[in-house]
């Protein structure tokens, strides 16, 4: 397990490094500049702006500048909002995206994993339908729409949630973010699980299991649902990197007080030290998150371990 | 000109009669798969609701009687009027909506063709030549996709955004060169198991270079996998459209797309809840169509029901 833990950190390193690289010379190679503006600046406040940000150097130099930062853990500084560093601006907004974006992942896993299994247990009866109609929705509706209709519906017409904002320690204002949020991620592990609790339910030491005389709901629990959670745990990984961009749209819908409306901000304005900073925290973050995952599914299936 | 013995008479009536004869035809896999894509209702609906709607779109705003860009003073922000011309209603701007909607559609249509087309072309390039070069250039080329996985998908695209700013066309493109990750890698897995079939290897004996072995002999019979994925890549790049349109980064006015549509629909959608409601309603059958169809496709191609 260990030595399985240290392979999978170690191939992780020039993963991060290239996504890292491929990120930085995008944006560099993109014509115009954080510091165009409505106004033409003088070419002296310019040249002081670019030495300033040390984008008058070699681009090789600045890669290597900017490495170096991330080692130290500096993201670098926001070219446009001055005066903040990207890190700072992420320690305003990102507590509120991440709290958003965990919340729904584990509401979203709970009620998959939930649904899956009822839909699994009560295959082709109407449990079963309702929840076909509800993955279709899921994954057909993007998050965009889904958040205007719930919004018109349940905040405007019911008057049952907030349309919008947010309060702190206001649970209320969280609902309808939460549910656009979880919703395709729900639907997708639902349908994993009820796949692959089928498949489980229909093998032979299930059915030794049941012949011991052992009730429905404890083979459910002992036997069934350890193996049949294997491809809900592989999906997990990717459905979390998709929360956790997704938030910063729906911050954008919401109006939620997260990072995403300085990224969106910033990749109107092209700050590039903002978008870059943003983009490679997600990335380190999904790649460490993506490393606990595995190192679960490591522990859920031992054959893993030696591939 | 018919010469004495009517020779050509005849011989025009044998093969005439040599083709309707024509021994027992073996159903190509192609005319298969339309038998069966026919036969899956939900498919067959879906293409035909498709059908309608891409019709609509191209022919549709030559019929409607308030041209996109033109103003009708009388009626702004006016609900549907049957007898002013306007059926779904007017914007802020009395715009009449279905004009709009009309150009909107054709805008996704566009971008979702051009980044589908990018992606596939892209995709099957660089998915064949992997598979069939194999060995060091496979796995280095493969390192790369996996990489390429690793990034945030929407933060990347933000970034294309930043980078190709207000082209359209051009930012189309580059989501197309996003989406071709996924096409590689089975164009890749099927290439491996083809490259070893002796078709293969007679072109390879004959002497055909590595380019004509993967154009002319490869690449034709991963039409089934690509046509399914084309499919669903159709309504992923509309979602990814819309989406960025939604925060106002993809298409700008006048230029309309459904995504901006229901973007500044959403925005007014507590006073003039027909502007969100038309475009969402299109938006959302092209994607429930597109979705049946390529699930249909893949039934109908599926070599395992054959």
């Amino acid at each position: 397990m260990l030595s399985y833990a240290l392979r999978r950190v170690l191939s992780a390193i020039p993963v991060a490094l290239i996504a890292v690289t491929v990120c930085f010379f995008v944006l560099r190679l993109a014509p115009g500049g954080p510091f165009d503006g409505e106004r033409a600046l003088p070419e002296e406040i310019l040249n002081n702006l670019r030495e300033y940000y040390h984008m008058n150097e070699p681009l090789v130099m600045q890669y290597l500048r900017y490495i170096w930062g991330l080692l130290q853990f500096d993201l670098g500084p926001s070219m446009v909002i001055k005066g903040f560093t990207v890190s700072q601006l992420l320690a305003i907004g990102l507590p509120f995206t991440l709290m958003l974006g965990f919340t729904a992942f584990v509401v979203a896993t709970a009620i998959g994993i939930v649904a899956g299994v009822i839909a699994a247990v009560q295959q082709n009866k109407w449990p079963d339908y309702v929840l076909v109609l509800a993955v279709m929705l899921g994954v057909i509706v993007p998050n965009f729409l889904m958040g205007a209709l719930l919004q018109l519906f349940f905040g405007v017409y019911l008057k049952w949630f907030p349309a919008g904002g947010f309060v702190y320690g206001s649970i209320s204002h969280l609902v309808l973010p939460v549910t656009v949020l979880a919703w395709p991620h729900a639907a997708r592990v639902s349908r994993l699980m009820r796949g692959s609790m089928i498949e489980v339910l229909g093998s032979n030491y299930i059915r030794t299991a049941k012949s011991k005389g052992i009730g429905e709901r404890l083979v459910l629990a002992r036997h069934a649902m350890k193996p049949a959670m294997i491809p809900v745990v592989s999906y997990l990984g990717p459905g979390l990197s998709y929360l956790l961009t997704g938030s910063l749209v729906v911050e954008q819908i919401f109006g939620l007080p997260g990072i995403g409306k300085y990224f969106v901000q910033a990749a109107l304005n092209r700050d590039y030290g903002l978008v870059l900073g943003t983009t490679v925290f997600y990335i380190l973050l999904i790649l460490v998150l993506n490393l606990i995952v595995d190192m679960v599914y490591a522990w859920l299936d031992p054959r893993v371990r030696y591939h | 000109m018919s010469s004495i013995t009517k020779k050509d008479e005849v011989m025009e009536a044998y093969t005439e009669a040599l083709e309707r004869l024509d021994a027992p035809k073996g159903r190509s896999l192609g005319q298969d798969a339309l038998r069966r894509l026919i036969a899956n209702k939900a498919a067959l609906v879906s293409i035909i609701v498709l059908g309608v709607i891409i019709v609509a779109a191209l022919i549709g705003p030559h019929l409607t009687p308030w041209d996109v860009a033109k103003v009708d003073w009388g009626s702004i922000r006016k609900p549907p009027d049957f007898a002013k011309g306007h059926f779904l209603g007017t914007d802020q701007n009395g715009r009449d909506l279905l004009a709009r909607l009309f150009q909107g559609t054709q805008m996704s249509l566009m971008v979702a063709g051009v980044a589908t087309v990018v992606s596939v072309v892209i995709g099957i390039t660089y998915g064949a030549v992997a598979g069939y070069f194999g060995g060091r250039i496979d796995a280095m080329m493969m390192r790369f996709v996996d990489v390429m996985y690793a990034l945030p998908y929407m933060l990347f695209v933000i970034i294309l955004v930043v980078v190709f700013g207000r082209s359209p066309i051009l930012l189309f493109v580059g989501i197309g060169a996003l989406e071709w990750l996924t096409m590689a890698r089975i164009v890749r897995g099927q290439t491996l198991t083809l490259k070893e079939k002796e078709f293969i290897e007679a072109a390879r004996a004959g002497g055909a270079k590595p380019f004509t072995i993967i154009m002319r002999h490869i690449v034709p019979n991963l039409t089934g996998p690509v046509v399914i994925y084309a499919t669903l890549t159709v309504p992923e790049i509309i979602i990814t459209e819309s989406f960025l349109s939604y925060l106002g980064l993809g298409v700008q006015e006048p230029l309309t797309s459904l995504g901006t549509l229901i973007s500044n629909g959403a925005a007014v959608a507590e006073a003039l809840p027909w502007l969100l409601i038309s475009p969402a309603i299109v938006l959302v059958s092209m994607l429930l169509c597109l979705t049946y169809i390529g699930d249909g496709l893949r039934d109908a191609l599926d070599p395992k029901d054959r």
